[in-house]
């Protein structure tokens, strides 16, 4: 999928994270902030990159706020603000490119 | 029949899906369903994100046999189909279905849940349906909701809507409820199915929701709408069956089963006069007290 | 060398402090030692004035230099304000190579970081650090050591002449112009002094630093004029709204309250609980509530508390107004039903000595029956952390952990399963603070886990069947099911500071923080 236009999905909240995915340069440009990067940043570099190449998302610029979100909310914040771009709320593929 | 279909629904606690910190783990209070809500909890700009978290909860999060009940949009949005198909891929156990009026409305969801589960392969009949009575209309149809669909579990009050269609308010003393629990619950139990109560919203009055359990307990509905985890083990504590309440149905049963091979219809257990009649109610009151740990008998 | 709780402590480490590696809790038990006393200028002379116009002039006469060590208590907690009046004056004098041998510092002291970056402080002793000053240390700021250790510990180190102390500055909500020391009759009131004690005896000089100078003989003294050099009044000593806040309202977190109820349940279930028992809890949510669960159990089965010991709260307190403790002894108020209770004529005040210093001749702490303590993070050994977040970053305290831990006969440590996404069951914690041999049940919101060693315990839990019980291992995994394995913390080599097990051996190092990318 193509990031069309700039969209934001998340909180700030605890336990939450905050996903922005504006146009990218012709590659994936990942800026991470996290309040357990130490002991967890890999795995959240991870579970992004996989749940954009799920979406065949090759080209953007995303930001990520975690405040400690478990994978699973992090990926739902990646899609939320992937689909948003795209203009996209119905229909959807759970349980294919959405896993 | 699915054999959730009967299954223990003291609480049921609403978590609203927007919140990841709320549906990470409430299964640690141990309530016996969990309604990840998709509707009145969720900003209208965030239902698209509230999906997505609870896709993946559904997928990922082990809710160790805490049944994942799934509120989904009222039928008069352009929300709600989407929201079933989200709900069933994920593997949600049932949906509820907000301010239900008619038999149709339930028929309508039913045709959308099999659907999604045809597309997305879940096995057939494995989510079930409850629905929410938030009217005086759909108060007035209980009986024919209740038998509606063979996947409908049960029926439960909504008790802020409803009490604004009755232009009155929630009072606190439950006069304004009463009618529409006497009625419900009479409905149900002439369809065979469960009866829930509304949620109690003021968390300061911890005693006044005591009493409010009290009452449901008395007026037979199975379970009460949780709003906090708080509120859980008041109510399991009053839907726990007493141990003189346990002693004497195993007196019962047991009582019942050698009375029946011996040929005598009537007798008595501690003075009381007990005939086949009691012989469920006191399955009931141990196969309760079992679920709440407090029976480990072989009745 | 590796010690009793498997950590590596560097041979540099323990040649440059001369210390030796933890060996187990009662490895200094009945050894001998020499009580260190200070050096003490008489005052003889009937017209003596121990009144000093400021600050400066108190260092002036108290021979404040480069290289000295000055001391200070906590008992004003987040409010403060006398470590950061008298740094300001040292750091004015252009006084260089400080310890500071605080009883413990917080957020309050956020502004001595420049100080320790400029090279004012180089060493820190402390039960632990938060705020700035922890990520201050962790980061490698600070040239010499951060020496952490526990309330009854620091006691030790300076009676045995470890710390010597130059100047010890204590703050006193009440005095009087010849040194006569409360905790209460002021604007500031805290209540107790009890940290303070061991710095009248054994520091070189000592400054009481007042804002309520009362009439002689401003008594019973908390602490003696026969220790006190000099007495300066300044405006504000402390923060009151900070010093101590009104008492926390009982808790509504469900699950603050099931570990409450599990705690109790523990309590009330295993053999010590009987009439006179002896007990300890802290200030946490959940600490508070199983103090108030606890209580209607024994109003229940008529079992009536013997004493009750530690930083005190309300619910403590309640517990003495409704003669359902036969005593209170008083380390610290935390909160303002507390510092105000101590009129109670059995609610004493002890000092950080009788509480908790190992190397007395026995300690209250030896007599406790049931603590209940928190924790940051808990091993599959049972070790604590309490002063070294996740994240590798200073952000806590030892306080009277490692004492109250090893002295009860039962233990009982409350820790949610996760922080956050952090999980505070683990395989091995960032720092050990507290060896696992002092732990005897954790109690989380997944479950109960009781030490393998305590048998005992565990018999009684399973027989009463009252918490869901599982091993130490099943609750680790849970959380890492949940949260997935953390990746461990990268540190550089440099050592920072070092954890101080109660006897002074070396329980663990802290390392600087590697800078992540």
């Amino acid at each position: 999928m193509e990031i069309k236009q700039p969209a934001v999905a998340g909180t700030l909240e605890s336990s939450d994270c905050m996903v922005t995915v504006e146009p990218g340069q012709g590659e994936i440009e990942l800026d991470l902030d996290s309040v357990v990067i130490r002991q967890y940043g890999r795995q959240i570099r991870k579970v992004i990159h996989e749940t954009l190449d799920r979406l065949d998302v090759k080209n953007a610029r995303v930001t990520v706020v975690d405040k400690g979100a478990l994978d699973c909310t992090i990926k739902a914040r990646v899609e939320c603000a992937v689909y948003r771009s795209n203009g996209i709320k119905d229909n959807l593929p759970w349980g294919g490119v959405i896993k | 029949m699915n054999p959730n279909m009967k299954r223990l629904r003291r609480s049921m606690m609403f978590l609203n899906c927007q919140k990841p910190g709320l549906i990470k783990d409430p299964y640690v209070y141990a309530p016996d369903s969990i309604m990840l809500d998709l509707e009145d909890a969720v900003a209208e700009r965030e239902k698209d994100a509230a999906r997505y978290s609870l896709y993946h909860a559904l997928q990922e999060i082990d809710y160790r046999g805490v049944e994942r009940v799934v509120r989904i949009n009222g039928l008069d949005t352009d929300l709600w189909i989407e929201d079933i198909r989200c709900a069933v891929a994920g593997g949600c156990d049932s949906i509820r279905i907000p301010k239900t009026e008619t038999a149709a409305d339930v028929q309508k969801v039913e045709a959308a849940v099999v659907a999604a589960e045809k597309e997305f392969g879940a096995e057939e009949g494995r989510t079930l349906i409850m629905a929410a009575l938030e009217s005086a209309r759909g108060v007035m149809n209980a009986f024919e909701i209740c038998q509606a669909s063979p996947r409908l579990f049960g029926i439960a009050l909504s008790g802020g809507d409803y009490t604004k269609d009755l232009q009155t308010t929630i009072s606190g003393t439950g006069v304004e409820l009463m009618g529409a629990r006497q009625h419900m619950i009479i409905a149900a139990r002439a369809a065979g199915v469960q009866c829930f109560d509304t949620v109690y919203t003021n968390l300061n009055d911890m005693e006044g929701f005591r009493r409010d359990v009290e009452t449901i307990h008395t007026m037979g509905f199975d379970g009460k709408s949780i709003i906090n985890p708080r509120q859980i083990p008041i109510v399991h504590e009053i839907y726990t069956p007493k141990p003189k309440d346990i002693i004497f149905a195993e007196k019962v049963v047991r009582e019942i089963d050698t009375k029946k091979a011996m040929g005598i219809g009537v007798f008595t257990v501690d003075g009381k006069m007990i005939d086949i009649a009691f012989y469920d109610g006191a399955k009931r009151t141990l196969a309760l007290a079992r679920a709440s740990g407090v029976y480990k008998g072989d009745l | 060398m590796r010690n009793a709780v498997g950590r590596e402590i560097p041979d540099e480490i323990l040649k440059a402090t001369g210390k030796e590696p933890f060996q187990g809790n009662n490895y200094k038990n009945g050894a001998p030692f020499r009580r260190q006393g200070p050096i003490i200028r008489p005052v003889m002379e009937n017209d003596h004035n121990k009144l000093v116009k400021d600050i400066h002039e108190a260092l002036v006469k108290c021979r404040a230099h480069s290289g000295m060590t000055i001391s200070f208590h906590h008992h004003f907690r987040e409010g403060d304000l006398i470590v950061n009046m008298v740094m300001e004056e040292i750091h004015k004098m252009g006084l260089k190579n400080i310890t500071l041998a605080a009883t413990s510092l917080g957020k309050a002291h956020d502004p001595l970081v420049p100080m320790i970056e400029d090279g004012t402080i180089t060493r820190i002793e402390a039960s632990g650090v938060r705020g700035k000053i922890g990520q201050a240390i962790s980061d490698g700021k600070l040239k010499g050591l951060a020496i952490m250790r526990s309330h009854g510990g620091r006691v030790r180190s300076l009676v045995t002449g470890e710390t010597k102390v130059d100047i010890a500055f204590i703050g006193a909500p009440t005095s009087d112009d010849y040194g006569n020391l409360r905790g209460i009759g002021g604007k500031t009131n805290c209540g107790v002094l009890s940290y303070s004690h061991v710095d009248g005896d054994c520091a070189e000089y000592v400054v009481a630093i007042t804002d309520c100078l009362v009439p002689f003989p401003n008594f019973p003294a908390h602490i003696s004029m026969t220790k006190v050099d000099y007495v300066c009044v300044v405006d504000a000593i402390g923060i009151p709204e900070k010093i101590a806040t009104g008492a926390a309202k009982p808790t509504t977190d469900q699950r603050k309250l099931m570990m409450a109820e599990y705690c109790t349940q523990v309590v009330v279930n295993t053999p010590y609980f009987k009439e006179g028992f002896s007990y300890q809890t802290g200030v946490g949510g959940a600490s508070i509530a199983s103090t108030i669960s606890l209580t209607k159990i024994m109003e229940e089965r008529g079992i009536k508390m013997g004493f009750g010991v530690g930083g005190l709260t309300k619910p403590m307190c309640d517990l003495l107004d409704r003669g359902m403790v036969r005593v209170l002894m008083d380390t610290q108020a935390f909160d303002l039903d507390a510092v105000s209770n101590v009129i109670n004529p059995a609610h004493h005040r002890i000092t950080a000595g009788a509480y908790a210093n190992p190397f007395n001749k026995g300690a209250f702490v030896n007599k406790l029956d049931y603590v209940i303590l928190a924790s940051l993070e808990v091993d599959v050994h049972f070790n604590c952390n309490v002063v070294v977040g996740s994240d590798g970053v200073i952000t806590g305290a030892q306080g009277g952990h490692p004492d109250t831990a090893q002295g009860a006969k039962c233990t009982i440590v409350i820790c949610p399963l996760l922080q956050g996404r952090i999980p505070a069951i683990c395989t091995d914690v960032t720092t050990v603070t507290t060896p696992g041999e002092s732990v005897d049940v954790v109690v989380t919101d997944y479950g109960v886990a009781v030490n393998p060693n305590r048998h005992d315990l565990l018999e009684c839990l399973q027989k009463a069947d009252c918490v869901p019980l599982k091993t130490i291992e099943e609750l680790r995994d849970i959380a890492y099911a949940i949260v997935g394995e953390p990746d461990p913390v990268q540190f550089e080599d440099r050592i920072v500071g070092i954890i101080e097990a109660r006897d002074g051996t070396i329980m663990d190092v802290v390392r600087q923080v590697k800078h992540y990318d």
